[in-house]
């Protein structure tokens, strides 16, 4: 069995810590993982709960394949009622704390209720602990892990934690794990935080024991650790270059949201690429790439480590900033330089860092800064009040409002509001790109309509990890399809949505994909788990995973209004490139893929739907 | 006539020395297609994956018919990805 079939349940009001068997009927439905705790999760809150209040609920996941020797096997989730949207949130992390969790014995964590003061949960394989966290309230997540490493005299803890930003309610506030990985989307750090709980803390020994047929589970491992090294995408241009290396792909496509989606093309895209990571500064005479990095159990190792530019003014009084540290990586580049029209590097590299280290998420927050830009250029809201001169393409602005939203300092509180109600309180609330209040990631949707039908139709917001449609439209994975039409697209959308929540329910990441069908998922997940694993049933499991989280959203309060894109991306036509005089045709997919999810009119999934799925 | 040809990631070594930004102007005759200025690069034909003419995708089986125009830009990729 992939799973420990333990659950640990912590009530923060009452201070307690219980271990329960996990419910087996549900894994054997929903396998593990986003899947797994969402159904615990729609099982155990009212969905119009308020998402900072102590009845909602956050849930800390792994998957069965979370901590094997699976590819890509480190990833956990965290499930609740997001902070930002208000609806049903799973945001999923790599590093090496999801692992750590199945290596101390445990498949999940329910936390309920709120702690009177701040506390932090400890485990040690069984031992499970809730410790005064009051002198690490206030500390950043860098300095609490090292200061609860340092407590416990252990340095091989792995940490999860908020910071200022996750105290203080920035509704895109993030948990940080193992410095530079993060459950970064839809506010789950603000629900954190909301519960008084700073961090969880996890040394695990025990390792990963009942797999279910181990040589056949070793020998499907590999087989598809072999198709990863052998794939020239997973194999070579991840681990060389990184998610970065589209961002000279999609200027050239016309499909990169530059200056809140007002171009579709950034004149300074090629000085933030993954090009421009490798070329040697003059100042130092050094690249800002220092080396690529793996999280636990990953053979692709797509993740970038950088130096910053010691003498950049953003950092060339702070020392803490010029060693090796997490970055950039293609979203948070995009979000906090074309978003805003700024192409200095250097200036993204350091608000990523701030990012990372006082826990946001730099999309939503790249992106509300590209909103209040745009009020700021309309002449909406003033010098004074933002405290900087907030013109398009100023770095010094970008790292001045990292700054203030982190230490929650002058505007920043309004900028911690994420970008729907900070336009809805200036009064244009048409200018917030996003969907269901969450900020769109790196694809404008004119010039790859897909995503617009992704973004719209994501149960977390618009997201690009729910549906990554790019992979067909411009890299032609598994094939090529044309980013330019819609047709097609509803089914292209639905298969790319249900196939992802395997994925994530499995414990492994999406960018396997590049490389892996469900045909190479399928036989790792039925080596390991328990029970019939067959494709045909991890495609009802993917479809009905989504189908539960719609239904969540739908009684939480969602209507088909809310799957819709902002006018902007529906009425003002891309300006150049080959998109140039296309808005999203979301109006003409929406439809289509209602029919095609077995939905009706509105939105709602068919009482034949429901059936078929077991909902 | 002139057309301007970006070569991205590792196809980047394949530019002629002294190129910046990955790109260079080049200089065609009338009717010269996108297969024959790729040839004229000597870029492997397994690291000339995404072949872009002016941002439009050019699928393998198109890139020795289509023939390229004046101020046209050519951007080649090896097989990468992102998220």
């Amino acid at each position: 069995m992939g799973w420990n079939r333990k659950v640990l349940r912590v009530n923060l009001t009452a201070g307690t810590c219980n271990p329960e068997p996990l419910n087996m009927a549900w894994a054997n439905d929903y396998l593990g993982s986003r899947g797994l705790a969402s159904k615990y999760l729609v099982e155990e809150i009212d969905p119009k709960v308020d998402p900072l209040s102590p009845d909602n609920k956050m849930i800390m996941a792994t998957g069965p394949l979370t901590g094997t020797m699976a590819s890509t096997g480190g990833r956990y989730t965290v499930v609740t009622k997001g902070a930002l949207t208000n609806a049903i949130a799973c945001s999923n992390s790599g590093g090496y704390f999801g692992a750590e969790m199945k290596f101390a014995g445990w498949d999940m964590i329910i936390f309920e209720g709120r702690s009177p003061k701040p506390v932090y949960l400890y485990l040690e394989n069984d031992k499970a602990e809730l410790r005064d966290a009051g002198h690490l309230w206030g500390k950043t997540c860098w300095e609490t892990e090292e200061t609860i490493k340092a407590s416990h005299q252990d340095p091989l803890i792995r940490v999860s934690s908020i910071g200022a930003a996750g105290e203080n309610a920035v509704l895109f506030a993030c948990i940080v794990n193992d410095l530079h990985r993060a459950a970064g989307r839809s506010g789950v750090g603000a629900v954190m935080g909301s519960k008084n709980l700073k961090a969880v803390a996890i040394r695990g020994t025990q390792g990963v024991s009942g797999i279910k047929d181990f040589p056949a589970f070793l020998a499907a491992t590999n087989a598809a650790k072999k198709v990863l090294a052998d794939n020239a995408v997973t194999g070579q241009g991840l681990p060389k270059y990184g998610t970065q290396v589209l961002m000279n792909v999609i200027n050239e496509m016309g499909a990169l949201p530059t200056r809140n989606h007002r171009d579709v093309q950034f004149e300074d895209a090629g000085k933030i690429s993954a090009e421009a990571m490798h070329e040697k500064r003059p100042t130092d005479g050094k690249p800002h790439l220092v080396t690529n990095a793996a999280c636990f159990g990953c053979t692709i190792a797509c993740g970038r480590i950088s130096k910053i530019d010691e003498t950049h003014f953003s950092v060339k009084n702070s020392p803490k900033y010029w060693g090796a540290n997490g970055g950039l990586e293609y979203e948070a580049a995009w979000a906090l330089g074309a978003a805003n029209g700024v192409g200095d590097l250097e200036a993204l590299q350091y608000a990523n860092l701030l990012c990372n280290e006082h826990g946001m998420d730099p999309i939503s927050f790249g992106a509300t800064v590209g909103a209040a830009m745009e009020l700021y250029d309309l002449g909406i809201i003033s010098r004074e009040q933002i405290g900087v001169d907030a013109r398009f393409g100023s770095a010094e602005a970008l790292c001045k409002l990292v700054e203030m939203t982190a230490h929650g300092e002058g505007f920043g509180k309004e900028l911690g509001m994420g970008s729907a109600r900070l336009c809805a309180r200036y009064g244009r609330p048409e200018l917030s790109m996003s969907v269901k209040s969450q900020e769109f990631p790196a694809y404008d949707s004119r010039g790859i309509q897909g995503m617009g039908l992704t973004y719209a139709t994501s149960n977390r917001g618009a997201c690009h990890l729910r549906s990554y449609t790019v992979a067909s439209e411009v890299l032609g994975i598994p094939v090529k399809t044309d980013p330019l039409v819609t047709e097609g697209k509803a089914e292209l959308v639905k298969a790319f949505q249900d196939a992802t929540g395997v994925f994530d329910a499995a414990g492994i990441c999406v960018f396997t994909s590049f490389a892996w069908t469900l045909a190479d998922v399928q036989p790792q997940i039925q080596a390991a788990c328990e029970g019939d694993w067959s494709m045909e049933k991890l495609n009802e499991v993917g479809e009905r995973i989504w189908n539960m989280e719609r239904q969540f959203n739908l009684a939480a309060g969602f209507t088909a209004a809310d799957d819709d894109l902002p006018p902007r991306l529906k009425t003002e036509p891309a300006k150049t490139g080959p998109a140039k005089g296309l808005v999203n045709g979301i109006d003409k997919m929406k439809p289509e893929y209602y029919k095609v999810r077995g939905w009706n009119a509105d939105g709602v999934p068919e009482k034949a739907t429901l059936e078929r799925l077991g909902l | 006539m002139q057309v301007t040809v970006k070569l991205y990631a590792t196809l980047g070594d394949y530019l002629p020395p002294g190129s910046r930004n990955n790109r260079v102007d080049l200089d065609i005759r009338p009717g010269t297609c996108v297969q024959a200025v790729v040839q004229q690069f000597s870029l492997p034909p397994k690291l000339t994956h995404l072949v872009l003419v002016n941002g439009v995708f050019i699928p393998p089986e198109a890139r020795a018919t289509s023939v390229l125009q004046e101020g046209d830009v050519l951007a080649v990729w090896p097989p990468i990805a992102g998220g």
